[in-house]
């Protein structure tokens, strides 16, 4: 860092600064939980069938192998929802009688290396009487399917309506009613690194120490310190470097149950990194949905009512803590999306499978339904003749504060600005002629579009509607100036890419007048940081953000008290500046070193008007804010092949004021890669048996540099009110628009041959069929 | 199969005397039994590169190679990139370019960039794409990655 604040008024806030977390991962000095030596190593046995009642497990003699019965006593995984049917299933943490999915952990193979341990796995007999499984939600939902869970008849774990008053009457005036079906198929957040965890047991104070590639690592002392009935000041979590989560680490794994047990139980230290199949089978997943989406339409194309069919297949177990709630019920809250739509009626259902259980994923449901809603949004374009971009203006909200069909009240944002700066920036009158004559030479271009709202920064209260009995809404930060004048915030934010550590010092370095290199973020600790919820649903620099302003605006203020008594000046004289306090006006300074020591080492001279030292807290809990943002993709169909190619992709977003515009662009990028993959190219596939066809990387197909275009970004930042840095989220934005623009602009490339593709992902596979059903190509 | 064979692997200059089963990878080998945790292990299948070393001159997977079959290559690792405090061009461009987030896929990133490049300094934009194309990286959505090969790029040629 070269640049400093010397007195200009200049802030921190909104410099696309480095990133402080930087040398030490480019040096390969970072440390991440896989890094860590232990005793014993542990491989998991895993289910090979989808479904089926355990007869028996044996063991090789001689060798350790933990199963359910070794776990007496031990709570199932049973997270709780109080609203909409739930009903609370719970998961063993090693499988008891039943196996519901294919990975699902059997048994624990403890052995001195993970090569013996994989050996004795290898010699382990397994028993299993198999029965027919059911990986498809409709299947598992038709009358006479058998039970995965007794506490779940029909295997409905949960049921939600919404109907506005007045729905019916709305519905039936309308001018046109379009319809369509779609359909997210299975998906899996695939971090470079993938899950592992180490506990070690200290003799000296009978604590454990958990290291895991967690993105919440207090509520994970809370939930395993539950489940063995042990006391949390006993467990600590650390969250060190963290190889990418994308919500797949956000959710309680049993696997970490099992060996913060086994270290008390061997009074040692235990490790296990999960292979990349392991991942790709029963870590999370996500993304399967049904939707059957109605749109009533009045005769200049507004959008007046909306009718929505949810249908989640949320796997063979709850996951914790959001619950199998999470992608159904924000499918419901939030499917309305941009548009000003009063009049809507929605069934959601979670439906019980024999498949790896569902947990968030970047966008969590929001992907599925911008996408429904987009192609609705397209066909109803299609249905009244008019530009797919005139029935968005026609449509978008434009005043603010909004409060949706669902009641949720939207601050203000951009629907209609994006859309207009999009269009503007990928000048669509040249991309149509263009178009016109690729046409003439056989081949198929089309563009498409997706604007969408993104509620971010959910604070308590989001997640108390949805009837969660955890709500994580809100965030502490402490902030400590040092004896030294060094300056030290525990957060309880968990970021494992997000560049926390250098927004959260940018936030802080304006308040207190000292440059961000000074300011070291502490996190990932239990013991060394506050409570708190941990990194996930584009929260950490709303939420954390402003729990960082508001203690370093209690750090400025006792500063500037202590200047004033040191300095003899009046407090509304003092600025801060530089690393120190300056009465205004003169040259008259006390450095923040100077200060901190006085705070900590003459507190007599303030005469009792501040306490000793130099540490305050701020908590934050705020009621969430709206990012928006307009995607186009341009694409080339190969109608031979059914390969489509992204040839561009723009980005108007808006985010509200943005802390590092170097960062901010890097969450957009990346959000977008993975949108690509979504739409394109990442499928789990469970076959009828209910194995995964998709075990590897190459059948499970996260995109390369080929397949990502360049992404152009277009800004604006429009401020929030519901949140005091005025900053609104955006780690998942990327991910929620591209999968809908990339779609729509297939099938506006198909326009000729009448196909529609409904379908994420928009494999060749499926191009080709839709073609060859229409006879055509 | 767990006999072991004494076999010695030069990483970025140092000389390691170890022991190891026929069976075990070189990536294994470099983080557990010399103590380089640099280098990441992302799917032990040959697709996502975050293990990428230099061996005699050449990016290879090291989650595909035996520990055996490394011994008497020149091995280099992330570890072995910088010149004491001074970062070598790829590891500054990827800082000034904002080319990593979580950091994970990074190291193997920087070997196959500056693999690539030491053979081909002069190498094309769409083969240098081929190239990144080889390892995953599931947080930057490459562009910026793309941006800092190009800058180091720059420097390494001026060199």
């Amino acid at each position: 860092m070269t640049a400093h604040t010397k007195g200009t008024g200049l802030k921190w806030v909104g410099r696309a600064i480095r990133r402080l977390e930087d040398p030490a991962l480019v040096t390969g000095r970072g440390h991440f939980t896989a890094d860590l030596a232990a005793v014993h190593w542990v491989r998991f046995l895993r289910s090979p069938v989808a479904a089926g009642k355990i007869k028996s497990i044996v063991a090789p003699p001689d060798s350790l192998v933990i199963t359910a019965a070794d776990l007496r006593g031990v709570k199932k995984i049973t997270p709780m929802l109080h609203k909409f049917n739930y009903r609370p299933v719970g998961q063993p943490i090693l499988a008891e009688t039943q196996v519901r999915f294919v990975g699902e952990p059997l048994a624990a193979v403890v052995a001195a290396s993970e090569e013996q341990a994989e050996d004795i796995a290898d010699l382990v007999e397994i028993a299993i009487d198999e029965t027919a499984p059911l990986t498809d939600a409709r299947a598992a939902l038709a009358a006479g399917a058998p039970q995965i869970h007794d506490v779940a008849p029909g295997n409905l774990i949960l049921e939600a309506r919404h109907k506005t008053s007045g729905f019916d009457a709305v519905w039936q005036a309308a001018a046109k009613i379009v319809k369509l079906d779609t359909r997210s198929h299975r998906q899996n957040a695939t971090p470079m690194e993938a899950r592992a965890g180490h506990a070690a047991y200290d003799f000296a104070t009978g604590r454990v120490t958990l290291t895991c590639t967690t993105q919440m690592p207090h509520l994970m002392r809370t939930a395993i310190a539950d489940l063995i009935g042990m006391r949390e000041s006993d467990l600590r979590v650390i969250a060190p470097d963290v190889g990418g989560g994308f919500g797949q680490k956000m959710s309680l794994c049993a696997e970490y149950v099992v060996l913060v047990w086994l270290a008390r139980h061997l009074k040692s230290s235990v490790a296990w990194t999960e292979d990349r199949r392991e991942n790709l089978i029963a870590s999370f997943h996500s993304r399967d949905q049904t939707i059957a989406l109605g749109g009533a339409f009045d005769k200049t194309a507004k959008l007046i009512a909306l009718k929505a069919d949810i249908v989640a297949n949320i796997g063979a177990y709850s996951c914790f803590p959001t619950t199998a709630g999470m992608e159904p019920l924000m499918a419901m809250a939030e499917l309305p999306g941009p548009y000003d739509v009063q009049h809507y009626e929605c069934l959601a259902r979670g439906v019980l499978t024999n498949t790896c259980t569902m947990a968030a994923y970047r966008g969590v449901s929001r992907p599925v339904i911008t996408f429904s809603l987009e192609r609705l949004m397209d066909k109803a374009a299609i249905a009244f003749a008019i530009d797919p971009v005139d029935i968005r203006r026609r449509n978008l909200i434009d005043k603010f504060p909004y409060k949706s069909a669902m009641g949720l009240e939207y601050d203000e944002a951009s629907y209609k600005q994006t859309l207009e700066m999009a269009v503007k920036a990928i000048d669509v009158p040249a991309f149509r002629k263009r178009q016109k004559s690729a046409h003439v030479r056989g081949r198929h271009l089309g563009i498409g579009f997706a604007t969408f709202s993104e509620r971010t920064g959910y604070g308590s209260p989001a997640f108390a509607a949805r009837g969660m009995e955890i709500t994580p809404g809100w965030e502490t930060v402490i902030v400590t100036v040092d004896p030294s004048g060094f300056v030290e915030a525990r957060i309880g934010a968990s970021p494992h890419g997000q560049g926390l550590r250098t927004t959260l010092a940018q936030i802080i370095a304006d308040e207190i007048g000292v440059t961000p290199d000074l300011i070291k973020i502490v996190h990932g600790d239990t013991d060394a940081s506050p409570y708190g919820w941990g990194t996930f649903a584009s929260r950490s620099l709303v939420i954390s953000g402003g729990a960082s302003l508001v203690a370093a605006r209690k750090v400025r203020a006792k500063l500037i008290k202590i200047a004033s008594h040191l300095l003899e000046a009046a407090p509304d004289d003092i600025v801060l500046e530089n690393g120190a306090a300056r009465v205004a006006g003169t040259d008259r300074t006390v450095s923040i070193g100077k200060m901190a020591r006085a705070a900590y080492m003459q507190p007599h001279l303030f005469k009792g008007e501040i306490e000793p030292g130099l540490t305050e807290n701020g908590t934050y809990d705020p009621p969430g804010t709206f990012s928006n943002a307009c995607h186009v993709a341009i694409v080339e169909v190969d109608v031979e092949t059914g390969h489509v190619t992204l040839e561009k992709f723009l980005v108007a977003e808006d985010a509200g004021i943005i802390i590092n515009p170097l960062i901010a662009d890097g969450q957009v990028h990346g959000g977008v890669a993975q949108g690509i993959g979504n739409a394109l190219l990442e499928e789990i596939i469970y076959d009828e048996s209910g194995g995964i066809l998709t075990a590897n990387l190459a059948d499970y197909m996260p995109p390369t540099a080929h397949e990502i275009p360049p992404i152009e970004l277009h800004h604006m930042q429009t401020p929030s009110v519901n949140s005091i840095t005025k900053a609104k989220g955006l780690g998942e934005g990327g991910a929620i628009g591209a999968p809908a623009a990339i779609v729509n602009a297939i099938n506006d490339a198909l326009t000729p041959f009448g196909v529609a593709i409904d379908e994420i992902p928009a494999t060749p596979q499926r191009i080709r069929a839709a073609l060859r059903a229409k006879g055509a190509a | 199969m767990n006999d072991k064979t004494a076999i010695t692997l030069t990483i970025n200059g140092h000389d390691h005397a170890i022991e190891v089963e026929p069976r075990r990878t070189l990536v294994d080998a470099i983080r557990e039994d010399c103590g380089q945790t640099g280098t990441h292990i992302g799917c032990e299948h040959g697709i996502c590169g975050a293990c990428t070393v230099i061996a005699d001159g050449e990016p290879v997977r090291s989650c595909l190679m035996f520990a055996v079959q490394a011994a008497g290559k020149k091995i280099r690792t992330v570890e072995g990139l910088a010149d004491g405090d001074k970062l070598h061009p790829m590891q500054q461009a990827f800082m000034d370019h904002h080319g990593l987030q979580c950091g994970f896929c990074t190291p193997g990133f920087l070997m196959l960039a500056v693999g690539a490049l030491e053979r081909e300094p002069d190498i094309s934009d769409d083969d240098l794409i081929d190239v990144l194309s080889s390892n995953l990286c599931r947080c930057t959505g490459y562009q910026n990655i793309i941006k800092a090969v190009r800058a180091a790029a720059e420097v390494m040629r001026g060199k």
